[in-house]
């Protein structure tokens, strides 16, 4: 009986059905209300269809019907681990627009910001995706503790922990209060201590090595089609980031170097995050060395409008600005026709153009392969459906 | 909010002798709501920003282990208490309500953030619901976008205070008959439909509480956003032009 139910009678092509599941929108691996149509033969990935728009809050309708200064607060929560630079792309966008300068020290400052908020992302990133991987919790203790950190002195800056809603067109809302650079150095100075720790843990981890190596392969040619960018792309091999290609603020000062990943599958994209966060701490110590101690933070054109915010009418016209950001490009384009409202207001999500070629890496793997795939494209629903 | 607390009717100085001598008098109400306080398990279920700083609040430094609900169940069966933390939409409002429905009794609800309590920053927009509580009961409110960990710990601390008031004899979910699963609301071409559901939430015109309470205070700006749930109108028929009088 029992030989009889194992018997296969044809082990090559023996016949199996294929089953749909949809994983999420309520899912703890799915980063988010982000739902996964997938279709499995036993355990393999068939096919898989991403549905979107569980988060969808209509930010750009909502953008295009208030003033210019009044969007800040809701750049930050497209992603809402790094509002610091969807900030600065927000009001590198206008400034290009209304042709303003930015002060000095607010450049520096903005730069700091900027890089902090890209420690904040890659360290928790890096804590889902070993969350993914079944190391349930742990690394995401590691990595909180060291984010925790980095948010004090956020909420030091700007008074929120999450949603700073900190820059200004042409400079930044205040003043960084005193000491503040202090305890920035205090943390720049322990954080590599950290990552020293988070790499004898999982750099070398067999389990890690496995899990990762070769799955979820970007090939070069591929990523460039699909316009990914951020370090998913850079993991591929693509020499491309917009701080080196746009040298947008006061990047071409700063001397730090692009990590380049060779064979694009999850663990490149992994370590591509860790070497990354040891360039954000050698511009960050070059940042704090040459910021000026005293100096404008807001620049002239601006000042009037520092109180009355809806009276600022940029000219006519187009501008697109982007940054950087910790997940890839991110781009605001916006047109003015005079008024205080933009007249068009776009965003380039790099979470959701990330996204797009979910089902390229996932087909031919496994399930679990899958969720740790997702898992290191790094998406942010509040951006994906923004 | 004030609870009556389930208080033994044993004289506290009695109480205080016993206890010395290792006797520990109390109510069956007060040791069985004491377990169920202090094991409150959550759903791992995040929505939007806040549900980061839910995540927050489970790890290291604000500790909800110390609390007792550090066990985030990523299924709705095993769970007593769902955070809705972060914004819902039109679109996941039927998935909120079910995942509600889902839940085994005794089962709770916090709402954290702006946006689950009413809309928040996005109550312009035309995809956002406008509270939560349109389509399920609320025990308690966290305001903030986001609240601090240490608020949701305080959210977490009313509830317990809620539930230590509860009787076995009174509550809701020992009495024949209950069932307390509501309706999944449909995400139409024009929104959600029913609205609201009129058991847990009305609004402010048919709402009786206001007889008792009085009118609720507004502050604010009053802002409007288009009404697409409105039935169609029907398209204005061209008219023919006036004859011109001379
Ligand atoms: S209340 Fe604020 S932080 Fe929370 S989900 Fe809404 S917008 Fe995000």
């Amino acid at each position: 009986m029992m030989e009889k139910m194992f018997e296969v009678q044809d082990p090559v092509n023996h016949d199996t059905q294929t089953l749909q599941v949809n994983i999420g929108p309520q899912h703890p691996s799915t980063h988010g209300v982000f739902r996964m149509n997938v279709v499995l033969d036993g355990e393999t990935v068939v096919s898989l269809k991403p549905v979107m728009g569980y988060l969808h809050r209509n930010h750009e309708q909502i953008a295009e019907n208030i003033s210019y200064t009044a969007s800040m607060p809701y750049t930050d929560r497209l992603d809402y681990f790094n509002s610091m630079s969807n900030n600065f792309a927000w009001a590198l966008a206008v400034e290009k627009l209304a042709n303003l300068d930015v002060p000095e020290r607010a450049q520096y400052i903005r730069v700091i910001m900027a890089e902090l908020t890209r420690l904040v992302n890659h360290v928790s990133v890096i804590g889902f995706l070993l969350n993914d991987l079944g190391a349930f919790f742990t690394p995401v203790l590691y990595a909180f503790r060291e984010r925790e950190k980095i948010l004090d002195i956020f909420e030091e800056v700007s008074g929120a922990r999450m949603m700073c809603n900190f820059l200004r067109f042409g400079g930044i809302k205040r003043d960084l209060p005193a000491g503040t650079l202090e305890r920035i150095k205090e943390v720049i100075q322990n954080f590599p201590k950290f990552l020293d720790e988070f790499e004898t843990l999982l750099t070398k981890n067999e389990i890690l090595c496995m899990r990762c190596q070769n799955v979820g392969v970007l090939p070069a040619e591929l990523a460039v089609n699909a316009s990914i960018t951020g370090p998913m792309l850079r993991a591929s091999g693509v020499n491309y980031d917009v701080r080196k290609a746009d040298k947008y603020s006061i990047y071409d000062r700063f001397d730090f170097k692009i990590p380049l990943g060779q064979t694009g599958d999850v663990y490149d994209r992994y370590y591509c995050r860790v070497l990354e966060m040891r360039e954000s701490l050698k511009i960050l110590q070059q940042a704090l060395r040459d910021i000026p101690v005293t100096g404008e933070i807001i620049s002239k054109k601006m000042a009037p409008f520092v109180k009355a915010p809806r009276n600022f009418k940029p000219p006519v016209g187009e501008a697109y600005g982007r940054v950087e950001a910790p997940k890839g490009e991110l781009g605001f384009y916006v047109v003015s026709d005079g008024t205080p409202q933009p007249w068009r207001y776009h965003v380039r999500a790099p979470s959701l153009i990330n996204l797009t070629i979910l089902e390229d890496l996932c087909i031919g793997h496994k399930v679990a392969d899958a969720i740790v795939i997702l898992g290191s494209i790094d998406i942010v629903l509040g951006e994906v459906d923004h | 909010m004030a609870f009556s607390k389930n208080q033994s009717e044993v004289d506290e100085g009695l109480k205080g002798e016993l206890a010395k001598k290792g006797v520990v008098v109390t109510t069956i109400n007060q040791l069985y709501n004491w377990g169920r306080q202090s094991s409150i398990w959550p759903m791992q279920f995040g929505l939007a920003c806040c549900a980061i700083e839910m995540i927050a609040t489970a790890c290291a430094r604000y500790d909800i282990a110390r609390f007792g609900a550090e066990l985030f169940r990523p299924s709705p069966r095993q769970s007593d208490l769902m955070i809705v933390a972060g914004t819902v939409t039109k679109k996941m409002a039927p998935q909120v309500v079910r995942l509600y429905n889902q839940m085994a009794e005794p089962k709770y609800v916090i709402t954290m953030g702006a946006c689950s309590i009413a809309g928040g920053p996005f109550i312009d927009g035309y995809n956002v619901l406008r509270g939560i509580d349109r389509y399920i009961p609320i025990d308690v409110h966290l305001p903030g976008c986001p609240p601090r960990p240490e608020a949701l710990l305080y959210g977490l601390m009313e509830l317990q205070k809620k539930i230590q008031s509860q009787e076995i004899e009174t509550t809701e979910w020992y009495q024949k008959g209950m069932k307390r699963e509501y309706p999944v609301p449909d995400f139409g071409p024009h929104g959600l439909v029913p609205k609201f559901n009129p058991e847990v939430w009305q609004p402010r015109e048919l709402d009786h509480r206001k007889d008792k309470y009085g009118e609720p205070i507004l502050i604010g700006r009053k802002t409007k956003a288009p009404d697409l749930d409105a039935p169609l109108a029907t398209p204005p028929v061209a008219q023919p032009p006036k004859p011109q009088t001379a």
